[in-house]
C-alpha cells in the first residue's frame, strides 16, 4: 500500500472517531445541563477544556454560552477540530483513498458531509434540533464503522484504519476523564449528592460506558470509574483496551509479534505494558491529572512514530 | 396521470435527433417515446432532480478553475437520452478507426522519419511551432508504436444531419466516467425506460482499458497505475473511478520515485516497481527535470525512464501536437497520405489564420465564423462570430493579426439538438458527442459516448465549465 494512502486512511478514521466523540460529548452535556442549575459557563466550559481548544475559543468568542460553545464545537470552520472540520477532512481523505474503500463506505461518508454542510447552512437551531443533529452525526459515523466492518477486507488498509480509530478513541477517553474527574472531586460539598451521581453518570455516558460499567461494578465510585475507563481490558473504549487493539494492528502491519521492529511498536508496547501493570490506587496516588496528561503525550508520540515508521517517504528511498 | 405532451415541441429549424422536420418521431426514438409516455409528465418532473442527488452521493463533482470558492458542481444529467441506431453507429465506428489509425501513424512519422513533411503534405513550421511538439522525442518509438492509446474525439452533427469531427483530444480526454455512471444512474432512476429497448451495454470499458494498458508491457502481470494531479483536479472523480474499477493503484507524483531510470511507487513496505502509467497529468507537468520546473505534480526522472523504455506512459507524451487546432485542418490530407483512403468522418471546414488567404477571409467574415485559439480547450479562448459584439470582433482581429499561428476559424455549425427537460417543459438543446476509443492490440470503440448538452437556451457551448450538462448515449442493437 502507498505510504501516503496509508497515512490518509489512518487520519480519515481518526477524524471520524473525533467527530463522533464530539457529537456524543455535546449530546450528553446537553442532557446533563437540563438537570443542573442554569449556569452556562459552569456547564459548557469543561467541554471546551476536554477538546483542548480553549485558546482558540477565546480568540473567537467573548463569553461562554451554550449556543456559542455548540457552534464552536459543531460548526466553526476556524476550529480544525469542529465536527464540521472533522467530517470535511474525513471526506477529503476518503476522496483521496477512494480506490481503497468501498462504494458503501464512500457514499456514507459523503452523506455525512452533506449532513454537516446542511447543518452549517442552517441559521437557527432549536434545542430539539440540536439534539437531532448530534444523534444523526453519531448514527452516521456508526454507520460508517458498520460498513467498514462488513465491506472492507482485513488488509493493510483495514489495520491502519483501526489503528487511527483506537488511538483517537484512547485520547478522547483520557481527555474526558481528565477534565471531569477533577471538576467533580474539586466540589467536595456535592460528593454523594444526587447531583454528584448524575455528573458521574454523565461522564460514563460521554464515552458510552454507562451500561457496561453498571454491569461490572454496580455502584458509581470515582476510583472504579477511573479504573474502568483507564484499565479495563474488555470495554472497547477504555484506554488499555484501545492500546491492546492498536498493538494487534501494529503486530500485523510490522510482521513481528515478539519485541518490536519499529519505533511505533516499541512505544506502543511500552505504554500498553505500563497500563497492564499498574493499579488504579497507584494512579490516584501519583496524581490523576499528571498520569492522564502523560498518557496523552505518549499517544502523540506513538502517532508520530507511526508516521515515521510507515508513511514517511525518506524511509523508503532505496529499493 | 397526465401524458407527456410533445405536440408543442418545436425543432425551430434545427436538426433534431428525436423528431424530423415535420415533427414526426424518428425511428430510433419511436419505442423510447412510447415508453416515456407511459411514465407520464408528473413522475418525470418528480424524478428530474434524482439524477442530481445520485451524482452528489456518488461524489461525481468537480470544481471550476475560475471560481476558486471550492464550490462543487455536478455535470447535470438530463434524463432524455441520445439514441443512435446501430447502422449510424457502425459508420461512426469505422470513421473513428480510420482516423485514429492514421493519426497514430502521423505521430510516429513526425517524431521519426518526417516523411509527411518531406513530401510537402504539411509545412514543417506547422509541426515545430506547436507548443505540444516535444523535440526530446525525436527518434523515439513507444511500445508497439502506439502513441494514442486513449482517444475521446468530439463529434457534432450539423443541420445536414451529417457527423463531423470537431476535435480529436489525444492528450487526456476526460468524461468516460460520465458515460459509465450516467448509464448506471439512468438504469437506477428509470429502469422502465430500458425495457424492450435493446441498448448496447458499456460496462466493459474499464475491463478493456485494463487489458489495453497491460498489453503495452512485456511483463505477464505488469503493475498498472493511474497518475492523478490530486483531489483538487476537476477530473479527480474520474481518475479515482477508473483506478478503482480497474483495480489499479491511484498515485500522485509524490508517490513515485525514479531510481536508476526505473519507476517505483513508495509503499509502506518499501519500493514497488511500476510498469504502466495511465497518466492524467499533462505533458508539461509529468517531470520537473525536463518540463515545467515548478511542477509539483510530476516525478523527477520519469521522462528519462520512459525514454529508456522502462515504463509505459499512456497516452504517450507528445501526442498533443495533433490537438493543435491548426494541425487539425490537415487531417483529411494526413488520412489520404498514410492510408490512401478518403476520410470517412469529415472535418469541419477550417481556415488557418497563419495562411494568408485564409487569414484575410477570416478577418473579413469574422461575424459569420467561430474563431478558436489553436492551443486552448474547454470552450475558452474562442469567439462565436454571430453571437459576438463588434467590439469583441475587433479584439479578436487584433489578436489574430498579432499571432496568426495561434488562431483558426470555422463556419458556425448549428449543432443538432435533443429534447431536454427544462423546468416543466421539454425543449430542444444543442449537443455534441464524445465516443471513446482504446488502441491496444486493435482499435476498440466502446458502443456509447458522453453526449454533452448546452443547457442554456440557444447556447452551442457544451463544456462543463460553461453551463453544459450531459445525456446518456444509447447505441441500439438494431
Amino acid at each position: 500500500m502507498l505510504g501516503r494512502v496509508a497515512n490518509t486512511i489512518f487520519w480519515m478514521n481518526r477524524y471520524l472517531e473525533r467527530a463522533e466523540n464530539y457529537a456524543r460529548f455535546m449530546d450528553v452535556n446537553y442532557n446533563l445541563s437540563l438537570d443542573l442549575s442554569p449556569n452556562e459557563t459552569e456547564q459548557w466550559l469543561p467541554l471546551i477544556m476536554v477538546t483542548g481548544d480553549w485558546e482558540l475559543y477565546q480568540s473567537l468568542n467573548d463569553k461562554v454560552e451554550k449556543s456559542k460553545v455548540i457552534y464552536f464545537l459543531a460548526f466553526e470552520k476556524e476550529n480544525p477540530n469542529s465536527i464540521y472540520s472533522c467530517i470535511r477532512n474525513a471526506r477529503e481523505n476518503a476522496r483521496a483513498v477512494r480506490t481503497e474503500i468501498t462504494k458503501e463506505v464512500w457514499e456514507q461518508i459523503n452523506e455525512l458531509y452533506f449532513l454537516v454542510k446542511k447543518g452549517l447552512e442552517k441559521k437557527r437551531y432549536t434545542d430539539t434540533k440540536y439534539r437531532d443533529f448530534f444523534t444523526e452525526i453519531k448514527k452516521g459515523c456508526q454507520l460508517v464503522y458498520g460498513m467498514y466492518v462488513s465491506t472492507i477486507s482485513r488488509n493493510e488498509g483495514w489495520h491502519f484504519a483501526k489503528l487511527g480509530q483506537v488511538i483517537e478513541r484512547a485520547d478522547k477517553t483520557s481527555r474526558m476523564l481528565d477534565t471531569k474527574y477533577h471538576l467533580l472531586l474539586d466540589t467536595p460539598k456535592l460528593i454523594g449528592s444526587s447531583i454528584d451521581l448524575i455528573q458521574w453518570a454523565a461522564l460514563l455516558k460521554s464515552v458510552s460506558a454507562y451500561d457496561m460499567y453498571r454491569k461490572k461494578y454496580g455502584k458509581l465510585t470515582p476510583a472504579c470509574i477511573a479504573e474502568f475507563l483507564i484499565l479495563d481490558t474488555e470495554f472497547p473504549r477504555s484506554i488499555l483496551a484501545c492500546l491492546i487493539r492498536a498493538e494487534q494492528c501494529l503486530v500485523i502491519l510490522s510482521g513481528s509479534s515478539v519485541g518490536f521492529s519499529n519505533v511505533a511498536q516499541k512505544k506502543l508496547g511500552a505504554l500498553k505494558s505500563q497500563l497492564e501493570y499498574v493499579a488504579i490506587e497507584e494512579i490516584i496516588d501519583s496524581g490523576m491529572h499528571e498520569y492522564l496528561d502523560d498518557i496523552q503525550k505518549k499517544l502523540n508520540d506513538i502517532s508520530s512514530a507511526i508516521y515515521n515508521s510507515f508513511f514517511r517517504i525518506e524511509n523508503h528511498i532505496h529499493p | 396521470m397526465s401524458k407527456l405532451d410533445f405536440s408543442s415541441y418545436d425543432t425551430q429549424g434545427f436538426y433534431d435527433e428525436m423528431f424530423d422536420e415535420n415533427n414526426v418521431v424518428r425511428p430510433n426514438y419511436k419505442l423510447f417515446l412510447n415508453r416515456l409516455e407511459q411514465i407520464g409528465q408528473g413522475k418525470l418532473n418528480r424524478l428530474r432532480h434524482s439524477t442530481d442527488r445520485a451524482q452528489l452521493s456518488l461524489g461525481m463533482t468537480f470544481n471550476v478553475y475560475s471560481d476558486n470558492q471550492g464550490i462543487e458542481r455536478i455535470l447535470p444529467l438530463d434524463i432524455i437520452p441520445r439514441i443512435i441506431e446501430n447502422s449510424e453507429w457502425s459508420f461512426i465506428e469505422m470513421g473513428l478507426q480510420q482516423r485514429i489509425k492514421a493519426l497514430n501513424l502521423f505521430i510516429q512519422d513526425i517524431y521519426n522519419d518526417q516523411k509527411i513533411i518531406k513530401d510537402n503534405i504539411i509545412p514543417k513550421e506547422m509541426i515545430f511551432s506547436s507548443d505540444a511538439f516535444l523535440s526530446q522525442l525525436q527518434g523515439f518509438t513507444p511500445p508497439k508504436s502506439i502513441w494514442c492509446h486513449i482517444t475521446g474525439s468530439d463529434l457534432i452533427k450539423g443541420a445536414d444531419g451529417k457527423y463531423y469531427v470537431l476535435e480529436d483530444n489525444l492528450r487526456c480526454p476526460s468524461g468516460v466516467s460520465y458515460m459509465l455512471e450516467n448509464r448506471e444512474i439512468l438504469k437506477r432512476t428509470f429502469p422502465e425506460l430500458f425495457e424492450q429497448l435493446d441498448v448496447k451495454p458499456v460496462y466493459d470499458y474499464t475491463h478493456v482499458l485494463r487489458d489495453t494498458l497491460e498489453s503495452l508491457s512485456e511483463k505477464e502481470k505488469p503493475t498498472v497505475v493511474v497518475l492523478t494531479p490530486g483531489i483538487y483536479n476537476s477530473a479527480y472523480f474520474e481518475h479515482s473511478y477508473l483506478a478503482q474499477q480497474m483495480g489499479a493503484e491511484l498515485v500522485e507524483g509524490q508517490d513515485l520515485t525514479v531510481q536508476d531510470d526505473m519507476v517505483y511507487m513508495i509503499t509502506t513496505h518499501g519500493l514497488q516497481r511500476v510498469d504502466v502509467i495511465y497518466r492524467r497529468v499533462d505533458d508539461d507537468f509529468i517531470d520537473p527535470l525536463v518540463f515545467n520546473k515548478d511542477s509539483l505534480l510530476g516525478t523527477p526522472g520519469l521522462f528519462n525512464a520512459y525514454l529508456k523504455g522502462n515504463v509505459v506512459l499512456v497516452n504517450a507524451p507528445g501526442t498533443g501536437v495533433i490537438d493543435d487546432k491548426a494541425v487539425y485542418a490537415y487531417i483529411p490530407r494526413v488520412i489520404k497520405y498514410y492510408l490512401g483512403e478518403d476520410m470517412i468522418l469529415p472535418n469541419v471546414k477550417t481556415y488557418i489564420c497563419d495562411e494568408k488567404d485564409d487569414c484575410k477571409y477570416v478577418i473579413e467574415n469574422i461575424h459569420k465564423l467561430v474563431v478558436k485559439q489553436t492551443d486552448a480547450s474547454g470552450g475558452y479562448g474562442m469567439l462565436i462570430g454571430p453571437k459576438s459584439t463588434k467590439k469583441e470582433q475587433q479584439e479578436f482581429i487584433a489578436k489574430i493579426k498579432d499571432k496568426p499561428r495561434k488562431y483558426i476559424a470555422q463556419p458556425m455549425i448549428n449543432l443538432s439538438r435533443v429534447p431536454t427537460m427544462t423546468g416543466d417543459t421539454i425543449e430542444g438543446r444543442h449537443v455534441d458527442l464524445r465516443p471513446y476509443a482504446l488502441y491496444g492490440n486493435s482499435i476498440n470503440i466502446i458502443p456509447g459516448a458522453l453526449t454533452r448538452v448546452a443547457l442554456k437556451k440557444g447556447s452551442i457551448v457544451v463544456n462543463s465549465s460553461q453551463g453544459g450538462g450531459s445525456k446518456d448515449t444509447w447505441v441500439l442493437n438494431s
